[in-house]
């Protein structure tokens, strides 16, 4: 009876633990609490001429407070586009239809995510509509195109200066190059 | 020629084991929804296999969890994103290291003392006794054992897995002094269900394959002393090389 007692509290405790695990790793160590798979939700899609390497999955914000996320990515081919399925929940349904949709980066070299800005319509989005206004990914890549193409459009002196100056002096040059422009 | 010969002969031989590996494992589940009704031997089982090998399963996944906190934090601290590191500690423990371990320690703490529990009850008869009794060996004694490992080993790699992460996090958060709540929170953005599902599905599969291979060594060991320690020696050896090799395979089909 005692020995009985026993294997069955070990067991009872074992069991117990291991769900209680599975539990822990589904629920805490993924965002699943936070997916609206089965609270109500509508859907959004946008049109992006680039939309860097947002994925499936990604957040969708609006102020800073997550109110949905990426659902699905596809290419529009006649627009040459990138069409960006968003699924909102249903608690967030006063969208105006004016608003405008930006990618945005987490951090400096995080994941993107989709930030939603509100217009002044009186209108609400309502399920599968569309957000006209959209502001592409920050591209990192042409973003130092557009820099290297400034410094050699400024030229001369101001380039050799440049390469004198230490890399953290670098801010300093689009100044440099804007009070020229004033002359 | 003598060389061909023997080769011949071990392929054979090989072969002849792997068909009466699979042709017990057909029997183990053939017997399984019988033996469902004792239901008392199987927790009998995961009491011994379950329960008895809590302590290891923690103590190790603590260990290996604050391990990869160190490793990880020394490697990512090089690219300024220690916040990673709950992402990094968690995926590798929910995807590999906790399936994967889990079953070399079970392969080791549980599967050898099946093995040489049904080898030593061969030995002494305990078996031929049975069937004597009209009683199927297999129903009453393998199918209990097998099942309970089975069980078992999702429940061990899911609190070697937490544990681990907590391990990871009392490194990384409290000694190293990585923020805590990015460490949460680039955890739960970067692990998705499918992670969850992948170290899952491995250790049902490990829990099906170490289970086998320990109760068909020890029911089939040869009937000596010596034969006992071949075979959990041998439940062992096989166990790790086929764990390793079954986790290669799910892991391609997993990508």
């Amino acid at each position: 009876m005692r020995r009985s007692h026993t294997l069955n509290l070990g067991t009872g405790l074992f069991v117990v633990l291991g769900f209680a695990a599975l539990t822990f790793l589904t629920t805490q160590t993924t965002s699943h609490g936070l997916s609206f798979g089965s609270s109500p939700h509508y859907d959004l899609t946008a049109k992006f001429d680039n939309i860097g390497d947002l994925k499936v999955g990604a957040p969708v914000s609006m102020s800073g407070v997550e109110i949905g996320r990426v659902v699905g990515i596809s290419f529009d081919s006649k627009e040459y586009k990138a069409v960006v399925s968003m699924r909102i929940n249903q608690r967030y349904n006063q969208i105006p239809t004016d608003s405008d949709a930006s990618i945005y980066t987490q951090g400096l070299l995080g994941g993107k995510f989709i930030g939603l800005t509100a217009g002044g319509a009186e209108t609400y989005l309502k399920d599968k509509d569309q957000i006209d206004f959209t502001q592409s990914a920050f591209v990192l890549e042409n973003l130092i195109g557009q820099l290297l193409a400034n410094f050699a459009k400024s030229g001369g002196d101001s380039g050799k200066s440049n390469a004198d100056a230490p890399a953290g002096a670098d801010p300093k040059a689009p100044e440099a190059h804007k009070t020229e422009a004033h002359k | 020629m003598k060389a061909f010969e023997e080769l011949r002969s071990s392929l054979i031989e090989s072969l002849t084991g792997l068909g009466s590996v699979v042709r017990f494992l057909l029997r183990l589940i053939v017997n399984s929804p019988g033996a469902l009704r004792r239901y008392d031997l199987i927790l009998q089982q995961i009491y011994n296999s379950g329960a008895l090998s809590l302590v290891i399963i923690m103590l190790s996944g603590l260990f290996v969890g604050m391990v990869l906190g160190l490793q990880g934090f020394q490697l990512l601290q090089r690219f300024g994103s220690e916040e990673a590191l709950g992402t990094a500690a968690a995926i590798g423990l929910v995807k590999e290291l906790g399936p994967v371990v889990t079953a070399l320690l079970f392969a080791g703490r549980a599967g050898s003392a099946l093995a040489s529990e049904l080898g030593l009850m061969r030995a002494t008869d305990q078996i031929s006794a049975m069937e004597m009794m009209a009683v199927d060996p297999i129903g009453r004694v393998c199918v209990p054992r097998f099942l309970g490992g089975v069980i078992t080993m999702p429940l061990l790699s899911a609190i070697f897995c937490v544990i681990g992460i907590y391990g990871a996090q009392l490194v990384g958060v409290q000694m190293m002094g990585v923020d805590s709540g990015s460490f949460w929170s680039q955890m739960r953005a970067s692990v998705g269900m499918s992670d969850i599902n992948e170290g899952i599905v491995k250790s049902c599969i490990f829990g099906v394959a170490c289970s086998l291979i320990a109760v068909y060594e020890g029911y089939y060991a040869t009937p000596t002393a010596e034969g006992v320690g071949q075979a959990t020696t041998r439940t062992v050896v096989t166990s790790a090389v086929v764990i390793l090799f079954l986790d290669y395979l799910l892991t391609a089909a997993f990508l």
